[in-house]
């Protein structure tokens, strides 16, 4: 078995994570919309790159992306990857007075990003929690173009055959909206297998 | 314009030749470069979509990843498919900044990829017709058989013929 390929127990584990996650992410989120955030997990798993831009609907996809990258014991590009539909629901929600449909200026622009930064904030903090580590992300980067125009970068560093990502899809319910959100982590080459072992050794289910 | 024949998806990281008539399509490009070398002549092309400037000293599973050594396997495809290396032109597009106001090195690969594939080209003595690079769009783009138009179309639908 190699570093990549997971039991049912791992992926279990790899839920679970999504949901503490998720947890953190839902707290975060409380506080920025107030009332209450549910996030559930509707997939944990490890796939590969040309499925990530399956998931978000196909390479010519137009999709909003936010690109974050962590750095430290585990270095890797992380992105947070929402429809087109669900960022025009949450921008309406977190600027008030909005008006619906308008185009896209830096209001929208920093509010995809804080949005981005949250769920991968969350994220980071499980991780770090799990293997005791420091990590640092970078600030949030949004973009609105093409699925694999906007992903192609992550895989930059981790150029393997081999390469794997990180996938978990969320979705997020306020006040009666509904949004889908997917979570894609990349580690680095180098840090991939580190991950995968901390994710599979340290799990609450081992 | 459309040439009719056969058409070729070439995935990210990915290359094709095409011979006699048809179209070789790439979808999605952001920082990586979508480079397209023919002999209009001979009625071959081929296409790779690059994603890195430069090939790692030992990873030859993957040539059409790198515009190095994906330049010199299109070269070798084509020649081999009819191609004469004398009439050899290329066109390519891509190699675009996604994600603006982050100062990353990462973020700027798309540069890196466009230089590479530039600096290759004429190494290897190969004139470019066209290129449309940089920007912060994605592109989509398909080469036509035996016109040997490239075309561009970017996500907000922008058409550009080359």
């Amino acid at each position: 078995m190699n570093s990549y390929e997971l039991s049912s127990a791992d992926l279990d584990a790899l839920r679970e994570f999504g949901n503490i996650g998720a947890g953190h992410a839902a707290t975060a989120f409380s506080a920025l919309v107030g009332g209450v955030v549910r996030i559930s997990v509707t997939d944990a798993r490890l796939c590969r790159f040309a499925e990530v831009v399956d998931v978000v609907g196909g390479s010519d996809a137009m999709v909003v992306a936010v690109y974050i990258r962590i750095e430290g014991e585990i270095a890797g590009n992380m992105f947070v990857v929402l429809s087109t539909e669900s960022a025009d629901r949450l921008v309406d929600e977190l600027i008030p007075g909005r008006e619906h449909g308008r185009p896209y200026g830096e209001m929208e622009y920093s509010a995809l990003g804080e949005v981005g930064n949250i769920l991968s904030g969350a994220y980071v903090a499980a991780i770090a929690d799990l293997c005791g580590a420091r990590l640092t992300q970078s600030i949030p980067a949004v973009a609105i173009d093409m699925a694999s125009a906007l992903l192609d970068i992550g895989l930059m560093y981790g150029s393997s055959e081999d390469n794997q990502v990180l996938l978990i899809s969320t979705r997020v319910t306020h006040g009666g909206r509904e949004i889908q959100a997917h979570f894609f982590l990349l580690p680095d080459f180098d840090s991939a297998s580190t991950l995968f072992q901390i994710l599979r050794g340290k799990m609450p289910s081992d | 314009m459309t040439d009719e024949g056969i058409e070729i998806r070439v995935g990210i990281a990915e290359g094709a030749i095409l011979r006699g008539k048809g179209r070789l399509v790439t979808a999605g490009l952001g920082s990586c470069v979508g480079v397209v070398i023919y002999d209009a002549e001979g009625r071959v092309a081929g296409l790779a979509h690059v994603m890195l400037p430069e090939s790692p000293p030992r990873d030859i599973r993957a040539p059409h990843k790198y515009a190095d050594t994906a330049i010199d396997w299109l070269i070798r495809e084509i020649v081999e498919a009819g191609g004469c290396p004398r009439r050899l032109r290329a066109k390519y597009a891509g190699g675009a900044q996604m994600f603006q106001g982050v100062k990353m090195e990462a973020l700027r690969v798309g540069e890196r990829n466009a230089e590479a594939v530039k600096k290759r080209l004429a190494d290897r003595g190969i004139p470019v017709m066209a290129s449309d690079v940089g920007g912060h769009q994605g592109r989509t783009l398909w080469f036509d058989l035996p016109s040997c138009v490239l075309t561009v179309r970017t996500a907000r639908g922008e058409t550009r013929a080359l």
